[in-house]
């Protein structure tokens, strides 16, 4: 039998620390029931070294997961919890969450590579806000009360908890994505059956002892991790999940809808890759745009569903700012997320090392020219620096196709109309970004462009208390701010007739 | 004058030693009032003094607004995002809740209400309302409104700037989490006067407004009376806005004073007469708990008290023979003692006031049921005291009393109980006791009250808005309702594309 917990010593910081790593259901951490299911093996894309295993949850897992977040929802959970109840434990979770928070940058930082200062200050400190943000919305879902016939009718919606809801997260911003979805769908009064990536497992499963800490009731919250044909297909297929909401690659995307579709049509909210643009009009401040630029490629190492990774720039500033925004791009240093000097991780795997570095060679092949980067690094880590190419055009794989990391295309543009139309040139429509100094231009690009997040005069930086998603094969549904509860909820408009005598038959 | 006063609690429910600071709390120090004024503070157990504190006039009610304007413009207001001041409400809530057992103390010892319903009611209920507008703080959301591609239009919903909060001495700390949480959640500043009569755990949560981080200036808890600061708050020219909850009598001088001086927006919690409505299809043994609970709760000190009970005729009888027996088991007692459910009157001009209209209740030809007389003869005590055979023009039906006396009158049909309920000037709240589900609506939708208690009273929820009809009040406090009373909206319109 696979062990629950798993010791890990990590050198730059001589901390060695045990981690669960069994299923985390009924806040009882155990092991898969199926005994043929191979443990997931954790890896640091720095050192390319295992840091751990962990179980991994195969269907039958996943069908007792669900059972108890029925269950949870039934007894404890659900309309059996006021939402001054879960505003508490929701902000006890969240104290928590800044009690372990240098450990917890530590082992994110071991896992998905990007540097632990970022990971502790952005990732956990944004996350440890979220909480804070959804507690305060749990005891505030209200509906309305709807004139009708005043004699009659009293008509008020009720809105519900939607119920168990599985949940998919991504390996890119591994505890941030988890408390993007546990802070909405807890306030609402809905219990989680929750599958991290694969890759990244390790924070989710030392999250899921702080929910335990943190007083929720067993089966609120359950952590399966589990491959994502396995664990993932099975949540999107169950008859028992009632929302399933999921972050990731578009591809997987679809193929989570279709199982929604052909089960029982559960709730489905998507959250997937982009293509986003920024716009350099020439009245930008053209150094704050280069800042912004960088920052929206480089941030992540470019593992960010709204990387800035086509950028277009006005003709008669281009060469004013690359000249701009290639030293700066240079600037950043990629390196182990422990070294002070790193701005940037190494990409999570090798298999997403490699299909980097397949778009590297295509944009080269098909005729794109190299303003930056191009050079494999040798030795160990999945390191990849920052990479720009010039001279783009709209046919090229590096210009339609997401590739999740650090490569920046570049493009240029005469007028106001072709930038827009350039921009919207994408099946994607997640972020954007434009920068000008003219107000109306401002107004009317941002207007145009078909991007769930528009950014103007700056981009990368979102607030819990703004909404988040996108338009198009982007996806489906919003996150942050009040729009997330609508994710969570289902309405229930309820007619009480107080005066009306039915005459039969009509 | 002492700068502190000390107290022993030695008690069967509560023991330890409460230090209160005296002075006038403004721009985050204790200082004494420009004219060195001062008032006594009585035990309304046995009439004592129980110490003296700074007593505010309008030179430092005007030292108070510079110094809430200046922190608003420097470290308040729109500086200091929403999650911010959510979490410095949070804090504060922390600490009260740390605290919890002394502030009960204090308050019961100053108001004389029982101390195991001080712990839930008054300071459990203020850390429950610091908390649910702590939430509200990086939520307060403005809109952007379609009108056409060439202008963008958008709503935002800004903090007025200074507020002024009159607070009674009922229910004295909760009163206060009520006017400081929604108006520091939005963004404003504040100087508030507590009751002349009940200042203690006003002045006692000052170092808790420190600790909790938020910058000099932001909270100003000016002591006075009523007729001086509250009267200089709400004539003062930097204050946008008043939040006033006491007697009908006084809220019309406020708002007077408002409209006189800088037309500062006003909000007035007031006073009521509220009916409860008992009709013959109750669940009897419920029925009397919750009607007991509607007038005796607070001694009766309540501004919903529901004062007015109207009994349908069929259970009439039985109705007040339960009532009856339920009142007279009503302990009286000192308010440290564990099973006391009942205190003092809060003052020497209050138990007059209230003697007075029993008196009257006598001489207009009402039926002393139980009660009517002093309880003791030490102290504020008065008798739980049911009148029977009300008129509709008797002053203790018309007028309110704010004492434990509750006046009953029989009814027919339920429109006749409608019509007479709706019969007074005031409009706070009202019960309804059936178990016709269909009458229950019908009737809880006629009565012209702010809140409508069916098969309940006096149960409020900080999630629900909480306000008066007719001259019970201007604004809804509680709920989402009262960030309204604390935000001014701007209409921005951007010319996108207009030209003339």
């Amino acid at each position: 039998m696979a062990s629950l917990s798993a010791r890990i010593v990590i050198r730059a910081t001589n901390r060695e620390l045990e981690i669960p790593t069994g299923l985390f259901i009924d806040n009882q951490f155990v092991p898969s029931v199926d005994s043929a299911s191979e443990p997931i093996q954790a890896v640091n894309p720095s050192t390319e070294e295992p840091i751990c295993s962990v179980v991994a949850g195969s269907a039958k897992d996943i069908d007792i997961a669900v059972a108890a977040a029925r269950k949870a929802f039934n007894t404890t959970w659900g309309k059996n919890v006021t939402g001054f109840e879960r505003s508490k434990l929701l902000n006890k979770l969240a104290d928590l969450m800044e009690r372990d928070q240098d450990i917890l940058a530590e082992v994110e930082s071991l896992n998905n590579g990007k540097p632990v200062k970022i990971a502790r200050d952005f990732d956990i400190g944004d996350s440890i806000q979220c909480l804070r943000y959804y507690a305060g919305w749990a005891d505030k879902i209200t509906g309305q009360t709807i004139e009708v016939d005043n004699k009659t009718k009293l008509a008020f919606t009720k809105h519900d908890p939607i119920g168990v809801c599985g949940q998919i997260i991504p390996w890119n911003y591994p505890i941030n994505m988890w408390a993007w979805k546990v802070g909405p769908a807890l306030a609402c009064g809905c219990t989680i059956v929750m599958k991290p990536s694969e890759l990244t497992p390790l924070t989710a499963l030392m999250l899921s002892k702080l929910i335990a800490e943190a007083g929720f009731p067993p089966g609120v919250v359950n952590t399966i991790p589990s491959l994502g044909s396995v664990g993932g297909a099975a949540l999107s297929a169950h008859m028992g999940v009632d929302k399933v909401a999921f972050t990731g690659s578009t591809v997987t995307g679809r193929k989570i809808m279709e199982a929604a579709a052909k089960s029982n049509l559960k709730k489905v909210s998507l959250e997937l890759g982009g293509k986003s643009p920024q716009i350099v009009f020439e009245s930008a401040d053209l150094d704050q745009a280069a800042n912004w630029a960088c920052l929206g490629i480089l941030y992540n190492t470019g593992q960010d569903c709204t990387a800035g990774s086509r950028l277009y720039v006005q003709d008669t500033v281009y060469d004013k700012f690359i000249s701009l925004l290639v030293p700066k791009a240079k600037e950043l240093v990629i390196g182990d997320g422990f070294d002070e000097k790193s701005g940037g991780g190494p990409v999570v795997s090798k298999t997403q090392f490699d299909k980097v570095w397949r778009y590297i060679e295509s944009g080269s092949a098909q005729g794109a020219k190299l303003a930056l980067g191009g050079q494999k690094r040798p030795g160990k880590g999945f390191f990849v620096d920052p990479t720009i190419f010039t001279d783009i055009n709209a046919n090229m794989d590096i210009v339609r196709d997401e590739i999740f990391g650090p490569v920046l295309s570049v493009g240029r543009f005469k007028t106001e109309e072709e930038a827009i139309s350039l921009a919207n040139d994408t099946s994607y429509g997640l972020g954007a970004g434009l920068h000008s100094n003219d107000a109306n231009q401002c107004m009317r690009v941002s207007s145009a462009l078909e991007a769930g997040t528009v950014w103007v005069n700056q981009y990368n930086l979102l607030n819990n208390n703004v909404p988040f998603g996108g338009k198009k094969q982007s996806g489906i549904g919003r996150e942050l701010g009040s729009y997330a509860l609508e994710e969570y909820t289902s309405v229930k408009a309820v007619h009480w007739n107080f005066g009306e005598k039915l005459d039969w038959p009509l | 004058m002492s700068s502190t006063f000390t107290y022993n609690f030695d008690t069967p429910t509560y023991k330890g030693v409460s230090t209160v600071p005296t002075g006038l709390f403004i721009n985050g120090k204790f200082v004494d009032p420009v004219e060195k004024g001062t008032l006594d503070v009585v035990n309304p157990v046995n009439g004592k003094v129980l110490t003296s504190v700074a007593a505010g006039t309008a030179a430092d009610i005007e030292i108070a607004a510079q110094a809430a304007k200046k922190a608003y413009k420097e470290r308040w207001g729109l500086k200091v995002p929403g999650t911010e001041r959510g979490k410095m409400l949070n804090k504060l809530a922390d600490l009260l809740e740390a605290n919890l057992d002394e502030f009960a103390a204090l308050e019961a010892l100053n108001v004389g209400k029982a101390f195991n319903m001080a712990r839930i009611m008054d300071v459990g209920g203020a850390v429950g309302v610091l908390r649910y507008y702590a939430g509200w703080a990086d939520k307060i959301q403005g809109k952007t409104i379609e009108t056409n591609e060439l202008k963008m239009a958008y709503t935002r919903h800004e903090p007025i700037g200074v507020v002024g909060a009159i607070i009674p001495w009922n229910f004295p700390l909760a009163m206060l989490s009520w006017k400081i949480a929604p108006a520091l959640a939005a963004g404003n500043t504040i100087v508030l006067k507590p009751s002349e009569l009940t200042p203690l755990t006003a002045l006692r949560l000052c170092p808790l407004l420190v600790e909790a981080g938020f910058p000099d200036g932001v909270i100003n808890i000016v002591s006075g009376y009523g007729s001086i600061a509250g009267q200089a708050i709400s004539e003062n020219m930097i204050i946008e806005k008043v939040a006033f909850t006491g007697s009908t009598l006084v809220g019309r001088k406020v708002m007077e004073a408002a409209a006189k001086s800088n037309l500062k927006k006003v909000t007035l919690e007031l006073g009521g007469k509220s009916p409860s409505i008992i009709f013959d299809d109750v669940d009897l043994e419920q029925a009397v708990k919750w009607v007991g609970h509607g007038i005796f709760l607070n001694h009766g000190q309540a501004c919903t008290a529901g004062s007015r009970i109207f009994v349908q005729e069929g259970i009439y009888d039985a109705f007040m023979k339960k009532f009856a027996e339920h009142a007279s088991s009503l302990k009286l007692g000192d308010p440290f003692a564990p099973d006391t459910y009942q205190g003092p009157q809060v003052s020497q001009g209050q138990f007059e006031r209230i003697m007075g209209y029993i008196k009257s209740g006598k001489e207009e030809g009402a039926t002393v049921h139980i009660g009517g007389e002093r309880h003791g003869d030490e102290g504020y005590f008065i008798q739980p005291t049911i009148f029977t055979d009300c008129k509709p023009d008797m002053k203790i039906v018309r007028e309110e009393i704010f004492g434990p006396v509750a006046a009953v009158i029989k009814f027919t049909t339920e429109e006749e109980a409608i019509e007479q309920a709706n019969d007074t000037l005031y409009g706070l709240a009202c019960s309804v006791f059936t178990k016709d589900i269909n009458r229950a609506i019908r009737v809880a939708h006629s009565i012209e009250a702010g809140t409508a208690w069916v098969n309940c009273s006096n149960i409020p929820d900080v999630g629900v808005p909480f306000g008066g009809f007719k001259q019970s009040g201007i604004g809804r406090e509680l709920g989402e309702y009262a960030l309204e009373n604390y935000t001014n909206v701007k209409a921005v319109h951007i010319n996108t594309g207009m030209c003339l």
